[in-house]
């Protein structure tokens, strides 16, 4: 079973952003992290190889800085086998668009049975990607999976929806958008860090993948960023302390008072 | 503060030992630390996790079965958890103490019969050198091992203040063939938890770290196979000076653990506290505190790492781990101090946490060589390096 897990370094959010002249955060300047959600399409991906007794090799599939095999090393901390990243100068600024033809090129040159991606990034929070992806590369999309399980020949997902969740089934090869509820991101173990050493990252660039970077990269942008500001701070916030009798007591009336209740 | 990415002196598996650590220790380790300290206990189950992840044996060999971190690496690690809890970071430092004499002087078999469980975390570790009259003169114990005459050995006498007792399953006892003999008769032994005529004492009430246990052992008439000493006969003396000198810099490590903490929370308190029409740290005398205390965790911190790479290179480590323990600790115990003369009475409530960095970084101006005997090591290695060659 060979499984691609799509991973994006992020900024690290407990840090403090910044943003470039191009009011893009500037990467260079905040430590990157690998996207939350993308940690659980790992974990789902280690525990669907544990199901099958270790019968499974991962992939993480990136975008990125060349700085990016960093990030890339703590998902084979983890447990992943291999990376590959596609690097290229080119594409400083690619929009979401890019992003997918960009990865479903450097999926086209893998082979794979199964693609995980998380719901979202923190960064752009766009949550499209993984859908252009299927798209392009003409899979089956799975998304909003809370329970993944797979056959040899065909993986079943439980998406979440409002009432509960839907039985969904496609055969491989497919694409899986997997939600938080597939499990906690383990942590890497320490041996686990020292074998990553050894593990290889391939790194690919646009001409490798056939790209022409007018046609992906930052040039070929199908949005742009025209203007940035911090959101309004909150008003005051009020709290209260006490004895929950008394104190939910207190909420209440604040809430009566306004005719919230 | 340092972020874990930009600090390019460390390497690429350096780091990420670090922020793992930093990660588990912020999202498990920080949460129940007031709770362990007000109850005294021990959290078998924290440390299990500590075992599943590797943390039990991060400097061993990965040739006997550890990860094979650098002791630099493990210092990273020992300052995230200590910055969360002293009281594991002292559990874990304890826990190696007894098992890095086994990775040095320890038999093939031996280690294959120790190690493995301590490596997992599911056996405690614990080092038994100390007695009610040889605490930092170490060569004074007079725990008693006899030779009998089939060659296995005959234990009596008192440990006190053994650190993981009684929760250790595994002990390190230093015992002495002859008391004349001093260091000469000192032999180290692989005893376990449940081995007839062991047993234990009174458990100490301790001001802080107090999550990690500490308690008497009493022998009497403990009979210990031959096969269960370490080394030579009379070759514990070097065996526990070796462990010390390696478990200082781990000491200090989880001091400057001890003083980030206090550091990082009055830092954002006194930004945050309000005070005569402005935040505390507003006032210059405020910022000189914090600057002072700033000074103290980076000289903390750069002695340690210098302490640690000696190790990594096998270098003698005598003066530098001295000097890595007693600056730490005085660190932790000062930048504690501030930490809660900033915080004022919040500080000084138990349910801060802050005052228990106070009391848990006194015992580290204690214990692993008090702070005096460290000047002693000291001066004793500059006199002997200058010689009176500085005075023609």
């Amino acid at each position: 079973m060979r499984i691609v897990v799509l991973l994006k370094p992020v900024p690290d959010t407990t840090g403090q952003e910044r943003l470039g002249p191009d009011l893009r955060v500037d990467r260079a300047a905040v430590p990157a992290v690998i996207n939350p959600n993308d940690e659980y399409a790992l974990e789902a991906a280690l525990r669907l190889m544990e199901a099958r007794g270790g019968d499974a090799a991962i992939t993480l599939l990136t975008m990125g800085p060349p700085a990016a095999p960093e990030t890339m090393r703590k998902g084979l901390a983890m447990g992943a086998h291999r990376g590959l990243l596609v690097t290229d100068p080119a594409l400083g600024g690619a929009c979401s668009l890019s992003t997918a033809r960009v990865l479903a090129a450097a999926l086209g040159s893998l082979e794979f049975d199964l693609v995980l991606a998380g719901v979202d990034t923190s960064d752009g929070r766009g949550g499209v990607v993984a859908a252009a992806i299927a798209s392009l590369c003409g899979l089956p999309y799975l998304s909003y999976a809370g329970q993944v399980e797979l056959t040899d020949t065909a993986v079943r997902v439980r998406r979440l929806s409002p009432r509960g969740y839907d039985l969904l089934e496609a055969p491989l090869p497919a694409m899986v958008v997997v939600t938080q509820t597939v499990g906690e991101p383990r942590y890497p173990s320490l041996k686990g860090i020292m074998a990553a050493r050894s593990k290889e990252i391939v790194t690919r660039s646009l001409a490798d993948l056939g790209l022409a970077a007018d046609g992906v990269g930052g040039a070929a942008a199908t949005t742009r960023v025209l203007e940035s500001r911090p959101p309004a701070s909150r008003a005051a916030t009020r709290v209260v302390r006490g004895p929950a009798p008394e104190a939910a007591e207190a909420v209440v009336a604040f809430l009566a008072e306004r005719r919230v209740i | 503060m340092l972020s874990v990415q930009t600090d390019r002196s460390l390497t690429e598996e350096e780091r990420l030992l670090q922020a793992t650590a930093r990660d588990f220790a912020e999202r498990e380790v920080a949460p129940g630390a007031v709770e362990r300290d007000e109850t005294e206990q021990f959290d078998r189950r924290l440390f299990d996790r500590l075992g599943r992840l590797g943390l039990t044996g991060a400097p061993i060999p990965e040739a006997d079965g550890g990860a094979g971190f650098s002791y630099l690496g493990w210092t990273l690690a020992m300052e995230e958890i200590a910055r969360a809890d002293m009281a594991v970071a002292v559990t874990l430092s304890v826990h190696l103490l007894s098992q890095l004499p086994v990775v040095q002087w320890g038999t093939a078999e031996q280690k294959e019969r120790w190690l493995p469980a301590m490596l997992a975390g599911e056996a405690l570790g614990a080092f038994a050198l100390t007695e009610p009259s040889a605490g930092s003169d170490a060569a004074a114990i007079r725990t008693r091992a006899e030779r009998r005459a089939d060659g296995d050995y005959r234990l009596d006498g008192t440990k006190i203040w053994i650190s993981n007792a009684p929760d250790a399953e595994r002990y390190l006892v230093f015992a002495t063939l002859d008391p004349s003999a001093g260091r000469a008769g000192i032999t180290a032994f692989l005893v376990e938890k449940g081995t007839p005529g062991f047993r234990f004492g009174r458990k100490e009430r301790k001001m802080g770290i107090r999550a990690c246990p500490a308690s008497e052992l009493i022998f009497e008439e403990a009979v210990v196979p031959a096969a269960n000493r370490l080394g030579e006969e009379g070759g514990g003396y070097r065996i526990a000076l070796s462990a010390l000198g390696e478990g200082r810099i781990s000491i200090a490590a989880a001091c400057t653990g001890i003083a980030q903490a206090a550091l990082e929370r009055a830092a954002a308190y006194v930004q945050q506290r309000q005070a005569f029409g402005g935040p505390l740290s507003e006032q210059e005398g405020v910022r000189f505190m914090v600057a002072e205390m700033a000074r103290e965790v980076a000289a903390a911190r750069a002695l340690t790492r210098a302490a640690a790479s000696a190790r990594d290179r096998g270098e003698p480590l005598a003066e530098v781990s001295s000097l890595a323990k007693w600056t730490a600790s005085d660190a932790a115990m000062r930048v504690a101090t501030d930490a809660v003369q900033l915080f004022g009475a919040q500080g000084y409530s138990r349910e801060s946490g802050l005052e228990r960095l106070m009391r848990d970084a006194k015992g580290a101006q204690i214990y692993e060589g008090s702070n005096q005997i460290h000047r002693l090591i000291v001066a004793d290695a500059v006199l002997r390096r200058t010689g009176s060659a500085g005075s023609a």
